[in-house]
């Protein structure tokens, strides 16, 4: 029996008020494993994300499916038992770092929180284990800088307090939602460059959530893309790259202005836009928007493996015609 | 040689901090500190860098939307720094801009319509001319002319900004400045409008002022870029040579940093990105502004301030290493 996978999702289903706006996902994290979950706005990957938290509230809800963390399911819906592993097995951080923390409380005193609130540590044990995980994230004299408040700090820096203080009391699956894409692109690949030198180090699951191609190549080691509320491929990152097999992954890919592309040249581009969420077709929703279209896509794709005895999988009857497009 | 249409020379944009203090020295943000740079007729000139290198403020500078502490702005070869009341406003038939995010940029409350029209309106175009005119600027850009009397919060962000391009051309201006214009977009919908900025370009012999942080965006439509680090213009070339051989360290840092949708090409990047943020643009250095985080400074670096030197055909670089390294000498070669 092979050991339990760190997050394992299946048939996930969220709805707001009576719209479906994630449809049955499936997916997991072995230990230690980078996987990015990838689409454009309204394709549900946050919502996902904030599920897998229990912080799903207001009208958005669970409406299906189950969660397992090393084996052991999750009340995705019990506040009270989600709150105990809030911060402690299960971490995130968000995309606006200085949104995200206290403005009237010190760094240090952020970071050490969670250890305090969990009785894992007495004040001065936190404290000093605090400044410990700042120095790992990356900032420089964390004794002086533990003292500050986050308006003292750059947003490249409050981002680094972020990752400290979801990091101390070792989780088991940290979850980033869009953890670069307020932050300048240098600042973007020393955390970027952090984030894997940390998961290295500690062997902790990242399920990262990103719209960006270039920032998935960079750090992930498997790839969810979501359109329209579910998961249309999912494959290792290479093979992702190299031979997608949903047309969705293979136009959103062609769309994007290359480093090494000609230029000035007419950029490929999908065609329409993501429709409203109470107006997804039947059967594949991406199928008004899909050059490979037939009646058969009237009629919900199964999310199937490419091929004998590989994990890369799609959810697209025409599958084997999408490398002759774009 | 004809003169560029639009021309920058020694332009410096200084803001008073308040401070709450009644005495004392009032501190100043150098947010523009002195750059030069010229944008011929259908031409596209990037600026690159990131927050707070004084790309945002420059384009309003040229606006009349920041103010300009020195220098020169020539537009046409008049100076068009200190226009003000009606001649301003003639400069608007010329000078478009299109900013960041759609949804601020339109009324609510007008229908999209009413908002192509409303610059022809000011401009004294008479209503039935104007009707036709927004009909023709709405198929320009790619809208049905079914969706002149919908509301902004009906369309989608693309189709937004769709409507912002036609509104910033219903005067058929000769130059846009695009602030960050497809930076808001989701990939699919940013190559949708990517593509009709190019498609009206050549059709209409537009300029632009593509100001960005995006630099993949930046080299596909852009024919020379201006990279900037806290308000000065650290290297400008034409877009091939600066992505064949960048020459400024920070330039070099800043195409290393992006990452590429390439999983083999990320993952052979060896190294530590750079490290530190940009400073404060108070303390800003005597020298060059890069100092505090180039792995290239030597001695003087922080003292003396690198002048741009041209190093090949419209290359220019503002680097006393590099220059040493390229010309055999430097100003650093007079310290100590």
């Amino acid at each position: 029996m092979a050991e339990a996978q760190t997050l394992e999702i299946r048939d996930l289903s969220i709805g707001v008020g009576e719209h479906s706006v994630v449809d049955g996902v499936d997916f997991s994290i072995g230990r230690g494993e980078i996987v990015a979950l990838v689409g454009e706005s309204g394709s549900g990957k946050s919502l996902t994300a904030l599920s897998i938290m229990g912080l799903l509230s207001g009208s958005v809800h669970q409406t299906g499916g189950t969660a397992t963390l090393e084996g052991q399911a999750l009340e995705l819906g019990n506040d009270a038992a989600m709150q105990k592993l809030r911060g402690t097995s299960l971490s995130m951080i968000f995309q606006e770092p200085i949104a995200s923390l206290n403005p009237l409380l010190s760094v240090g005193a952020q970071v050490a929180e969670s250890l305090i609130v969990h009785g894992r540590a007495t004040s001065d044990e936190a404290w000093d284990r605090a400044v410990e995980m700042l120095r790992d994230v990356g900032i420089p004299a964390p004794e002086q800088r533990a003292r500050q408040l986050p308006s003292e700090l750059s947003g490249g820096m409050c981002q680094r307090v972020m990752i400290a203080s979801a990091l101390i009391a070792e989780p088991r699956l940290l979850i980033a939602d869009e953890p670069t894409t307020a932050l300048d692109v240098t600042i973007q690949a020393q955390i970027l460059h952090l984030m894997r030198r940390l998961r290295d180090e500690t062997d902790t699951s990242v399920l990262i959530i990103t719209h960006d191609m270039g920032v998935v190549a960079s750090v992930a080691d498997r790839v969810c893309v979501m359109y329209g509320g579910r998961i249309v491929e999912q494959a290792e990152v290479h093979e992702l790259f190299a031979a997608p097999r949903h047309p969705y992954t293979k136009l959103l890919l062609a769309t994007i202005p290359r480093m090494d592309g000609p230029r000035k040249v007419e950029l490929f581009s999908i065609s329409g836009m993501v429709p409203d969420v109470s107006a997804w077709p039947e059967g594949c929703r991406f199928r008004t928007r899909c050059p490979l279209a037939s009646d058969a896509c009237a009629t919900r794709p199964p999310l199937e493996a490419v091929g004998e005895g590989t994990d890369h999988v799609t959810a697209c009857w025409h599958s084997d015609k999408v490398e002759g497009l774009a | 040689m004809s003169e560029p249409l639009l021309s920058v020379r020694g332009l410096k944009v200084h803001f008073p901090v308040a401070t709450g203090k009644l005495f004392g020295k009032t501190p100043v943000v150098r947010a523009v500190d002195g750059i030069d740079f010229t944008l011929d007729e259908g031409e596209t000139l990037g600026i690159v860098g990131e927050s707070g290198c004084g790309k945002s403020t420059t384009g309003n500078a040229i606006l009349g939307l920041a103010p300009v502490t020195e220098g020169e702005i020539l537009f046409d070869g008049t100076n068009v720094s200190a226009l003000t009341g009606k001649a301003r406003q003639a400069l608007w038939r010329d000078l478009q801009v299109v900013f960041q995010d759609p949804v601020s940029a339109l009324d609510p409350k007008r229908t999209i319509g009413q908002s192509i029209a409303e610059p022809l309106a000011i401009h004294g175009v008479g209503k039935a001319e104007r009707r036709a005119r927004v009909d023709e600027l709405m198929e320009l850009v790619g809208l049905r002319s079914g969706q002149r009397d919908r509301y902004p919060n009906e369309l989608s962000g693309g189709q937004r900004q769709r409507v912002v391009i036609a509104r910033a051309l219903a005067l058929e201006p000769r130059v846009v400045i695009c602030d960050e214009a497809v930076s808001a977009l989701d990939v699919s919908i940013q190559s949708q409008v990517l593509n009709l900025l190019l498609r009206l370009q050549r059709d209409l012999g537009l300029s632009y002022l593509f100001i960005s942080h995006d630099l993949s965006v930046v080299r596909h439509i852009a024919d020379r870029i201006a990279v900037m680090y806290l308000g000065t213009v650290v290297e400008e070339a034409p877009t091939d040579a600066l992505f064949a051989r960048p020459l400024h360290p920070y330039t070099e840092a800043l195409l290393s940093a992006v990452p590429v949708p390439d999983p083999l090409a990320e993952r052979a990047k060896t190294g530590r990105p750079l490290q530190g943020d940009v400073p404060n643009p108070m303390e800003m250095p005597a020298g060059c502004p890069f100092v505090a985080r180039c792995p290239l400074r030597e001695e003087g670096c922080d003292a003396i301030r690198p002048a741009p030197i041209e190093v090949s055909p419209g290359h220019r670089l503002a680097c006393h290493v590099r220059e040493r390294e390229i010309t055999g000498a430097s100003a650093l070669d007079k310290v100590g």
